[in-house]
């Protein structure tokens, strides 16, 4: 997201009266799709079956960079029950900049840039016909050498990963893989500096991690001579996917029509394609016959979304009263072989959101290195930003013998501050969230030998975006909307809850389906916390329209003037003068008769979602350290969240507890670990350690709800914030138990073992 | 890939010996199937041995010792009545290789052929004194379990050669044994540093000792010097501190992704004292 | 080079046949034969759970047996936890906690727990959170999860 868009969605939007009671808004009933969800039911990408489907793999290369000499499919073309191969060259030519990159990693076609780059796919009448073909396709490499790690990509003699990518901003005489340079602020730095008491500055380091969604990426996509396909996949965003495909294969967009399956999770990762478009090109090949192409878990790791790694340097000046005078960062981030998939620019205005402070200044090198093409993942950039920032400040806060939480609350950001990257905030929560940890029961815990207790704040600008939604009303009264936004967590009842609100009928006379790309208009993914923001206030907007036409309708049918009703309890009443003189006409009476009043009801919405209101949160962990191990135990989790309001408290909570865990992960043991050779060593769940259930304990939350005066029922996205403080809590946490600064995650045992040794 | 399902070893020991191509036996499964799915090994012949009789049982002989079936399952260990009192270390460390769902398939001789130097039962099976019948084209031999792996991934088993039997000895009077091992997390992980340790008591005083180390040289080792440093001792810290010590020089491990040479010494240290704590009080019934 | 080997075994109480290449997994039997597609596949060795089934009772991954291993075997799967129509404890409490978000996890995590409260009606919180450390769920942090499986063991022991 570029900076002038944060700042007009920040300061754009419309002022809703959210103090209001509700009916159905904040309570908890069951979601639409759980008993689908609990029986096996739910069909996910892989769970579609047609008739006449070949199955795919996809041969991947083992280095990590290396150019193409010949690829030789004779072999596997010969195979039994192969019926289509293809390798790069055989995608059209001629594409630019973003399309071309997308498909430069759908498959290779002079170079291989990481390892686990596609080359080429098969469709065969079997998964194991299509394994076993992949293995005769004979590719002659001419190994190039390899950088991995983000500082070494940037440093002279470095290899160059592409050429003529770097953007005009990138200052003169920088290694060709830093593609792109930021850089922004605010106040007068110096002065800032020198009016602290203390100045500290640091440099902290991140490694890539996975979005490590349980379901592998899969699809079933069919295309034929004629240029019109089909695709069904899992994905968060089924116009993205559309989209992306048409570009990469050269295809009408219009002609592709993709519907989204159940989704298995994907944290931002499954906002864009890998190997859609490959299925696709298969099924040309082989005469028009569907392709199913289901990722392994390997193929999941090796080649779609990590997310960046980093280096960062942080520099704060504080008062001796805990006062913030000013702040600098400066962070290095790779996010693969193409140019602008770091998430630079978002973490860097991430970095001091959280602050009130008079001087701030932000620099970024977006940097190509040999790993896979990054993806989104849970508030891009933000987790890294707040491991750096929020780290220091706990420094320099026990370095001054401050409380950490009076210290974030002293320089906290709040409704008119000007924040570090630029709008001023309207109404936020921050204040609220810091004050609520402080009274929490589980910071009257006491600790015992080798614990230690950790705090961090965290912010996410949570996103509005393009949107559409249609509903239409029933014969019986019932209503069905029709969103585009993929339920990964508990969205269709969210939408549901708001539309009954709104509507004033039973939650349960609501459906909302998750529909293709032809049966509404364009909508980006549930990406950036916005379905339940987005596709709620859209889904309000068009009940009110359909609530427009039902009172016109009613009105006419009395024969009075339509402003002289009103809609109320899921009911045209007469108002005004007219009140009481007719009994109320009922949505189900409206739906009985409409084919009668005028025709079908229904109501759409479309717009490029404003008003989007901020979600900050604070976040405060107990752990024990294992003296001897170096091993950390997570003892006591407490997650504090601005929701601006919540619609479903329960997947609220679910937000915050699940990322948490991603962050206690992230904290603690995941992050991609390469050879010498730039090989990907742990690409299994095995090797990249996810949280497990015996990791954690229960996960402590406190809803706040600041109302987003931007939402018709104050809603804020929350899906995000909640990865963003784990990070920085934990590195706290494990400095207060042990007396040791860990500054590069993940801060495993053999590393913090090694600090409590080397003092 | 070829499936078969002899009736008895001496069946199973043929069809291997005669076999061309790569061959591998199947119990659990949880190792070959790992494998196959992750293009490591595809055997041509995959001789599945639970069609043959008694490879399910658990077995405890006059003189107190046991014969485990080959295909037992680690949760059939853990499930039953008296095994587990006998040898708890033992039966724990098996309990700790993978997942629920893993236990219900996962056995003692599988996790000894994956010849894995981190394999969490070997240490165990090492300081417990097991032996395995190996079934070949000439009959039986007994080899005890420190003798069978060759290096990571290897054995010594000669073409034809298949394990038939577990064989645990009585555990007897005043003995106690433990397993302990570090892993990152605290489930699902491939072991840092294992350590095994058996010992018999003399009132306080260990009389016999057997000691372990997983993860930490290409084999499994079974370290004299440790059982040294604490036969005739009580315990105490000057031994427990010569344990620790012994257990580091015995260290010769690699850095790799699962932990690094210095952590590895530094627990294998850690973890010896632990688990012989463990023991001791076990053998002294507490 | 036709190497397919015909199975009959027993699925949720029902007798099924099918033939499968022996590479198969009982996991790709239920899903590419059966048309069971409750179980999922998130990874294919061992380390998700999102296959977890039972196999004559006991909990295992069915990505790690093969197909033809069924012979002869009673084989449980999500499809037949709910009884007659009527919704397993358990899948009640998954509903009314929210301890679902993507709900990918969640076919393998109920099998795995409804195998758990057979043998122990009265866990712990530590024994459930071990019982299920084979079970990744990536979305929920596991909390609600752990308290719908508690719930559920509390009303079933009521139920008793």
């Amino acid at each position: 997201m570029a900076l002038d868009e944060v700042k007009e969605i920040v300061e754009s939007g419309e002022n809703y009266d959210t103090d209001k009671e509700f009916k159905y808004v904040g309570t908890r009933p069951d979601r639409p799709d759980g008993l689908d969800k609990v029986t096996g039911r739910a069909k996910y990408g892989a769970d579609h079956y047609v008739a006449n489907m070949l199955h795919a793999a996809v041969l991947r290369a083992p280095h990590a960079h290396a150019r193409i000499v010949s690829i030789d499919t004779s072999k596997a073309e010969a195979a039994d029950g192969v019926k289509a191969v293809v390798i790069g060259t055989d995608l059209p030519e001629g594409l630019t900049g973003g399309d071309l990159h997308l498909q430069e990693n759908t498959l290779a076609r002079d170079k291989v840039y990481y390892d686990g780059h596609a080359v080429a796919a098969v469709a065969a009448t079997s998964a194991l016909a299509a394994k076993d073909a992949v293995k005769l396709i004979e590719v002659e490499y001419e190994l190039l050498p390899h950088v991995i790690d983000v500082d070494a990509a940037m440093a002279e003699g470095a290899p160059v990963i592409r050429e003529g990518e770097q953007g005009p901003t990138v200052p003169e005489g920088m290694h060709p893989n830093v593609v792109n340079y930021i850089e922004f602020g605010h106040g007068d730095l110096d002065a800032g500096f020198d009016a602290a008491d203390l100045v500290m500055e640091n440099t902290y380091k991140t490694e890539a991690t996975h979005q490590g969604y349980i379901e592998p990426h899969a699809c079933v996509g069919q295309l034929g001579d004629d240029g019109k396909g089909e695709m069904w996949v899992c994905t968060q965003g089924q116009w993205f996917i559309r989209k992306m495909c048409a570009a990469v294969l050269g295809l009408e967009a219009s002609n592709l029509r993709v519907t989204p399956s159940e989704i298995g999770g994907g944290f931002g990762g499954k906002t864009t394609i890998f190997s859609e478009a490959i299925s696709l090109a298969l099924s040309r090949k082989a005469g028009g016959r569907p392709v199913k192409l289901v990722m392994t878990r390997s193929e999941v790791l090796r080649a779609t979304g990590p997310t960046a790694s980093t280096s960062m340097d942080v520099k704060i000046g504080m008062k001796n009263d805990g006062t913030m005078t000013a702040g600098k960062v400066v962070f290095r981030m790779q996010g693969g072989a193409w140019p602008d998939m770091a998430p630079t620019g978002m973490a860097l205005n991430c970095a001091f959101a959280s602050y009130d402070l008079p001087a701030v200044y932000h620099e970024g090198y977006d940097v190509l290195a040999n790993r896979p093409k990054a993806a989104a993942y849970r508030a891009p950039g933000s987790p890294m930003a707040a491991f750096a920032v929020e780290s220091l400040v706990d420094e320099m806060t026990r370095k001054l013998g401050l409380d950490p939480i009076e210290v974030r609350i002293k320089n906290g950001a709040k409704e008119g501050t000007k924040s570090s990257y630029g709008p001023t905030y309207k109404k936020i929560g921050l204040l609220e969230c810091l004050e609520a940890a402080k009274a929490h029961p589980n910071l009257a815990e006491k600790l015992g030998p080798n614990q230690g207790r950790g705090v961090a704040a965290g912010f996410w600008f949570n996103h509005g975006g393009e949107t559409s939604v249609s509903m239409s009303l029933g014969n019986d009264g019932t209503v069905t909307v029709s969103a585009g936004t993929p339920d990964i967590g508990g969205s269709r009842a969210s939408v549901a809850l708001m539309v009954a609100e709104t509507l004033g009928i039973p939650y349960d006379h609501v459906r909302v389906n998750i529909v293709e790309t032809g049966a509404l208009g364009f909508n980006e993914p549930s990406h950036g916390s916005r379905a339940t923001f987005a596709t709620g206030k859209a889904a309000v907007e068009a009940c009110n329209q359909a609530i427009g036409e039902m009172c016109r309708r009613a009105a006419k049918r009395w024969g009075i003037d339509e402003d002289a009703v009103e809609w109320k309890d899921g009911a045209v009443h007469p108002a005004g003068p007219n009140a009481g003189e007719f009994p109320p006409m009922t949505i189900k009476k409206i739906g009985q008769t409409m084919g009668r009043s005028g025709g079908p009801i229904s109501g759409h919405h479309e717009t490029t979602a404003g008003g989007v209101g901020e979600s900050f949160g604070a976040h405060v962990v107990d752990v024990e350290v294992d003296p001897e191990t170096g091993k950390t135990t997570i003892l006591r989790y407490l997650v504090v969240q601005d929701a601006g309001r919540a619609i479903h408290p329960s997947y609220v909570e679910g937000q915050y507890q699940g990322g948490a865990a991603q962050g206690i992960g992230w904290a603690l043991n995941e992050e991609y670990v390469y050879d010498d050779m730039g090989r990907l060593q742990n690409p299994i769940f095995l090797d990249y350690r996810v949280p497990v259930a015996s990791d954690l304990p229960m996960i402590d939350t406190v809803i706040i709800e600041v109302p987003n005066p931007g939402h018709p029922y104050g809603v804020r996205g929350v899906g995000e914030t909640g990865i963003t403080p784990p990070l920085p809590a934990i590195a706290n946490a494990i400095a207060d138990a042990t007396g040791r600064r860990l500054r590069h995650l993940p801060m495993t045992p053999a590393k913090v073992l090694k600090a409590i040794k080397n003092g | 890939m070829k499936y078969h399902t002899p009736a008895s070893f001496a069946d199973a020991a043929a069809i291997a010996a005669s076999a061309s191509g790569v061959t591998r036996f199947l119990a659990g499964g949880t190792d070959v199937l790992v494998q196959m799915r992750s293009d490591i090994v595809m055997p041509d012949d995959l001789i599945d041995i639970k069609h043959i009789d008694g490879v399910k049982d658990i077995t405890q002989n006059a003189d107190g010792s046991w014969t485990l079936g080959v295909a037992v399952a680690g949760a059939e260990m853990s499930e039953h009545p008296t095994l587990g009192k006998d040898w708890p270390g033992l039966v724990e460390a098996t309990d700790l290789i993978g997942s629920t769902q893993v236990q219900g398939r996962a056995t003692l001789v599988g996790n000894l052929c994956n010849g894995s130097p981190a394999a969490d039962s070997v240490p165990a099976q090492v300081a417990a004194g097991v032996t395995m019948t190996v079934t070949g084209p000439n009959g039986d031999r007994v080899a005890a379990v420190e003798d069978l792996p060759a290096g990571p991934g290897r054995l010594n088993l000669e073409k034809g050669e298949v394990i038939s039997a577990v064989h645990i000895p009585a555990r007897g009077d005043n003995a106690g044994d433990a397993y302990l091992r570090f892993i990152p997390r605290t489930e699902m992980d491939i072991a840092v540093v294992g350590c095994g340790i058996s010992l018999r008591l003399d009132g306080d005083t260990i009389t016999e000792a057997r000691v372990s180390l997983g993860a930490v040289a290409p084999t499994v080792l079974l370290v004299e010097d440790c059982a040294k440093a604490i036969i005739g001792t009580t315990l105490d810290d000057a031994a427990l501190d010569a344990l620790a010590k012994a257990a580091e020089a015995a260290c010769n491990p690699i850095d790799d992704k699962r932990g690094t040479i210095e952590f590895r010494t530094d627990v294998a240290g850690v973890l010896a004292r632990r688990a012989a704590k463990i023991a001791y009080a076990r053998a002294k019934g507490e | 080079m036709s190497n397919k080997i015909h199975v009959s075994t027993k699925v949720n109480g029902d007798a099924v046949e099918f033939l499968c290449d022996p590479r198969e997994t009982l996991l790709d039997v239920l899903r590419d034969r059966l048309n069971l597609t409750g179980a999922k596949e998130g990874c294919g060795t061992g380390d998700c759970g999102a296959c977890s089934v039972t196999v004559d009772g006991r909990l295992i991954c069915s990505c790690l047996m093969l197909g033809a291993e069924a012979e002869g075997k009673e084989i449980g799967t999500i499809e037949g936890v709910a009884e007659g129509g009527e919704l397993h404890p358990l899948q009640r409490k998954f509903i009314e906690h929210a301890a679902l978000q993507c709900g990918v996890c969640t076919p393998g995590i109920l099998v795995a727990a409804k195998n758990l409260l057979e043998k122990n009606p009265d866990p712990t919180e530590e024994q459930v959170r071990y019982w299920l450390a084979g079970n990744l769920c990536r979305c929920t942090g596991y909390d609600k999860i752990i308290r719908a499986v508690l719930d559920a063991a509390e009303e079933m022991r009521g139920a008793a």
